[in-house]
């Protein structure tokens, strides 16, 4: 349990980071209501753990807890979700439904679904390095990737998510 | 013209990562090189399309509210301490937390689970090749022998490379079977410790991830390269492994 002023430190250091923990959550677990409840819950695991904590990058130790408590919800409730992850071939769109085909014009629309249909180890670092603006030294803080294969993971996902806007916008053609 | 850099570089570039030097050096070659031009402009066009497509998701009002008042609720465990009833809380809660403790920890884990059985196996395959006569079927220092030697021997060709300049001299190679199939097996060198790379096809659906641990006194790292699952295993140091692990996936 943690004395007072531990929780003054908890308030002042992790709970600005809460946008960045939602953030990462959402687009790993591709749903606002699960992130929630997920992000919910490693707060209060940070806030546990929080003697832990030895000072430095307050953001990328959250978003290291953030990340393993997704995973664990991942492999919890959709475990077919992990399976794929190296095989993007595999990992099926999900099927577009009438709503949503009718914005398909809708670049915002279009980028979301390209990172959704990402394995999740490639959505991750995409949205730690474009959306949150980690360096390569927090992506592999938080994702436990070595550092020397941080760049190389990032140019593999940005390969597979330009990949998949040009197959949606093939597909959009035909 | 033939780029001398490889094609990841310009994501370091791009990310702000090289040092200054080679950052000088990359954009001098940048203007001869057509093709990093391209990869270039590409990289940067879909970061504009991702940092402008509003994609970034808040944490809503409601959410703000819940943690708050989750941590609030916990945090006040700890100032209950006055009064009798609640003095018996402290062991509830405690105990509680213990469980909790518990529980993450085998949240933490259970990934580690799953590549369990097979590290053992790995780890049981690198003592084995320890035993007299047992490291290489083909000895050799000279990567032009022992990579051709596995030609032939296997279906797939595993990554075989001197890195003496880095010390991590080529010993040789081995066939071992692992996880019921025939694997790969380098040999390299470290001071005086020995390292086996062991190197198999993965199977396109392998739950197995990048991951590393110890056991029984000895280091392992294990990652997918392509469509091959390799292992570092030795009672080298960690960061001896992981040095040996970016060479070989440069």
């Amino acid at each position: 349990m943690l004395e007072p002023q531990d929780k003054t430190r908890f308030e002042q250091l992790v709970l600005p980071h809460l946008n960045s923990a939602a953030n990462l959550a959402r687009w790993l677990l591709r749903n606002r209501a699960d992130a929630e409840d997920v992000v919910q819950e490693a707060m209060l695991r940070a806030y546990r753990f929080f003697d832990r904590f030895r000072g430095g990058d307050a953001r990328a130790w959250l978003l290291q807890i953030v990340r393993n408590t997704c995973y664990s919800w991942l492999e919890k409730h959709r475990p077919a979700e992990l399976m794929t992850e190296f095989d993007e071939d595999l990992h099926q769109r999900p099927a577009p439904n009438p709503e949503t085909l009718a914005t398909q014009a809708d670049e915002r629309q279009q980028l979301m679904r390209a990172l959704e249909s990402l394995p999740p180890r490639s959505r991750e670092v995409l949205v730690l390095r474009e959306l949150e603006g980690c360096s390569y030294k927090e992506i592999a803080e938080v994702t436990g990737i070595p550092m020397g294969t941080v760049m190389s993971t990032l140019s593999r996902a940005r390969e597979r998510l330009q990949r998949a806007l040009v197959s949606a916008a093939a597909k959009e053609a035909s | 013209m033939i780029c001398e850099f490889s094609p990841i570089t310009v994501h370091g570039y791009v990310d702000g990562e090289l040092d200054a030097v080679r950052s000088a050096d990359f954009e001098r070659h940048l203007e001869n090189c057509a093709e990093c031009q391209a990869t270039l402009r590409k990289v940067q066009s879909l970061r504009a399309r991702l940092q402008q497509s509003n994609l970034y998701e808040y944490a809503s009002p409601q959410l703000r509210e819940r943690v708050r008042r989750h941590i609030g609720l916990a945090a006040r465990g700890v100032q209950l301490s006055g009064n009798l009833q609640r003095r018996f809380l402290i062991p509830v809660l405690a105990g509680l937390a213990v469980a909790a403790v518990f529980l993450i920890g085998f949240f933490l884990v259970s990934p580690d689970s799953k590549i369990a059985p097979i590290t053992a196996e790995l780890i049981d395959a690198h003592v084995r090749s320890l035993q007299p006569g047992h490291l290489t079927d083909v000895p050799s220092t000279d990567q032009h022998t022992v990579k051709p030697w596995f030609d032939g021997r296997l279906d797939f060709i595993p990554p075989v490379a001197d890195y003496s300049a880095q010390g991590f001299p080529l010993l040789g190679g081995r066939l071992d079977v692992v996880d019921g199939r025939t694997v790969a097996g380098v040999v390299y060198g470290r001071r005086k410790h020995l390292i086996n790379l062991f190197a198999w096809p993965a199977r396109s659906q392998s739950r197995l991830s990048d991951a590393s641990g110890s056991r029984q006194g000895y280091n392992w790292i294990m990652w997918r390269a392509g469509d091959m699952q390799l292992c570092l295993v030795s009672d080298a140091s960690a960061a001896d492994l992981r040095e040996l692990k970016n060479l070989i996936s440069k």
